[in-house]
């Protein structure tokens, strides 16, 4: 047990690195998720996008900001490619996801050129040698990231991606383009996924074609983790930073089961349990209420006049 | 002043679905025309409505308001001459955002939403006066989310909302069937304010006959996709709910066919 606890206090520091690298794509989540109403899963393949981009640049010997940049940048190309399938060509939600994913498979397999690419004797910002530095770059992103988001989301322009989440009727009756405010919604949150997987491909020291599998899985764990903290509700800020919380604690539960002797290869399995618990627990209470709500009724009929139960 | 020319719609066409739910309108309303809209059951009324918001295209025909065309225009930018409120009060706000976010959505209605704030200082104080003037107690709630509201709150929220922007036209959509008949009440003695005060041209489709002869200064009934009665001036101050019975049993050769009209 000790032991067990010492090599998992040994590998927080790195659990936490990781999250917080992993949050900055959860707040991505968070954007077409919780704000658009939107299951976006383009982001399984931006992510990797982003990284291959980041890498192949390093590579070509461009600054490492730079190159985070135009992680960016390509990973708002790749929500501009869903966001029109969906307005353009009317295909839904999901599947407009699930085609940009497809079709930037191959695309990144052109970029990287192979399934993966080392960044050998390249200058980066963080790397996993060194967990201090990655948590202080990752966090310094994560808190940029969260304050453009709270700026960006109080602007009319922000205010009218909320509205179309909201009631996209009543947007449109309002005179907003929902279909312009739906691509430009999915355009920031791949450009934060984009940017994510630039980090990401720094710290570990390579991108790979594989690296985005799963991705909405976490991003969406990491976002419901973050709700379930009390004292980050109050505020919009407060909630984006509770995504990225979510993705460290997310990370630290991950560290630990592995620790506890979970395969690597059962993971995703995990992840997707944890999820469909996760979204699944409302509707769960919701029936648990139901239920009581009946036993009760049917307590009250038998105790004084005969009532009706369902 | 808005022009409707040999307006038709057919929903399914081609299918055994199909239905022919607009067969030919003609109307023009004048400016400050504060028109009600009666008919029974599939009789087209809210179709019309929402052919003139553009919530789905017309088949043939024309609409024009105030010298623009419509008619091919989409619903977002028809938006900027146009305000309404729709039968279901969950549908004309956003349950998400608070009451001074969803005012200042629709102070930007037919403008750019740039990157500028999305409320100012100046809007809530002016938000404040004109919830105040609604008397429901919501000036206090500004940073209130929308969902947290009562059904009649939130639909003389959207009136609000609808005339915070001047409109060309207000589009009131049975935007009392809704709510309790205290609350209807309410929502529709505001309606009249409102549309009086600022003198608006208006249009209100309404199940009830009673609301529909008390409120405007026209009536118009549709049957079967088209206008069938258009009365008003003296002769709809002097029209009761028997003789408006006569009078479509008349034209249309059935009686009217809508239980929710009658009883009420």
């Amino acid at each position: 047990m000790s032991q067990l606890l010492e090599s998992f206090l040994g590998a927080c520091p790195g659990a936490v690195s990781q999250g917080i690298l992993w949050g900055i794509m959860a707040l991505g989540v968070a954007v077409t998720y919780r704000i658009l109403d939107y299951a976006d899963l383009t982001v399984d393949s931006s992510l990797c996008t982003g990284a291959a981009v980041n890498a192949v640049l390093l590579l070509a010997g461009v600054h490492p900001i730079a190159a985070l940049a135009a992680a960016t940048v390509v990973g708002m190309a790749a929500g501009l490619l869903t966001g029109l399938l969906h307005t353009q060509l009317g295909i839904p939600a999901i599947l407009s996801g699930i085609l940009s994913q497809l079709a930037l498979y191959s695309i990144n397999m052109r970029i990287l050129g192979r399934s993966n690419l080392p960044l050998l004797k390249v200058e980066t910002l963080l790397t996993l040698r060194s967990p201090a530095t990655a948590i202080i770059v990752g966090g310094i992103f994560a808190l940029a990231m969260v304050a453009f988001l709270t700026w960006f989301f109080t602007t009319e322009r922000g205010y009218a991606i909320r509205a179309t989440g909201s009631n996209g009727g009543m947007a449109r009756a309002q005179g907003i383009n929902t279909a312009s405010t739906t691509v430009l919604a999915l355009m920031i949150s791949n450009g934060l996924v984009g940017l994510a997987g630039g980090l990401l491909s720094q710290y570990q020291g390579y991108a790979d074609v594989n690296m985005g599998r799963g991705a909405i899985v976490i991003g969406l764990a990491s976002v419901i983790l973050g709700e379930a903290i009390p004292f980050l509700r109050s505020r919009f800020s407060l909630r984006l930073i509770a995504s990225v919380v979510g993705g460290v604690i997310y990370y630290l539960v991950i560290t630990l089961v592995l620790q506890a002797g979970l395969d690597t290869n059962d993971l995703k399995l995990f992840s997707a349990a944890v999820v469909a618990l996760a979204l699944g627990i409302p509707n769960l209470r919701q029936k648990a209420a139901a239920k009581r709500l009946a036993k009760s009724a049917l307590r009250v009929g038998q105790d004084g006049q005969r009532k009706e139960t369902v | 002043m808005l022009k409707i020319k040999g307006l038709k719609k057919t929903f399914y066409p081609g299918t055994v679905h199909e239905k022919k739910a607009i067969k030919g309108v003609e109307l023009t309303f004048a400016d400050g025309d504060f028109v009600t809209v009666i008919g029974g059951n599939g009789a087209g009324k809210s179709t019309v409505l929402n052919l003139i918001a553009g919530v789905f295209p017309a088949d043939c025909g024309s609409i024009e308001l105030d010298g623009v065309e419509l008619t091919t225009m989409p619903e977002y930018r028809r938006a900027s001459m146009l305000g309404r409120v729709f039968q279901d009060p969950m549908r004309g706000t956003a349950a998400d955002m608070t009451i001074e976010e969803n005012l200042a959505l629709a102070c930007r209605r037919g403008k750019h939403r740039g990157l500028r704030r999305g409320v100012t200082r100046a809007e809530r104080q002016l938000f404040m006066e004109r919830l105040a003037a609604l008397d429901l107690g919501l000036e206090d709630r500004l940073t209130t989310k929308v969902g947290l509201l009562s059904g009649g709150q939130r639909q003389a929220l959207t009136l609000l909302m609808a005339t915070m922007q001047r409109p060309h036209l207000l589009l009131l959509d049975e935007h009392t069937a809704a709510l309790d008949p205290r609350t209807a009440e309410r929502v529709l003695a505001l309606s009249r304010q409102i549309v009086e005060e600022e003198g608006l041209t208006a249009m209100m489709v309404t199940h009830n006959m009673r609301d529909a002869i008390a409120t405007g200064n026209r009536l118009i009934m549709m049957h079967e996709g088209r206008v069938v009665l258009d009365i008003s001036g003296e002769e709809k101050k002097r029209l009761t709910v028997e003789g408006l019975l006569a009078r479509f049993a008349r034209v249309s050769g059935e009686t009217f066919d809508d239980d929710k009209a009658l009883l009420a």
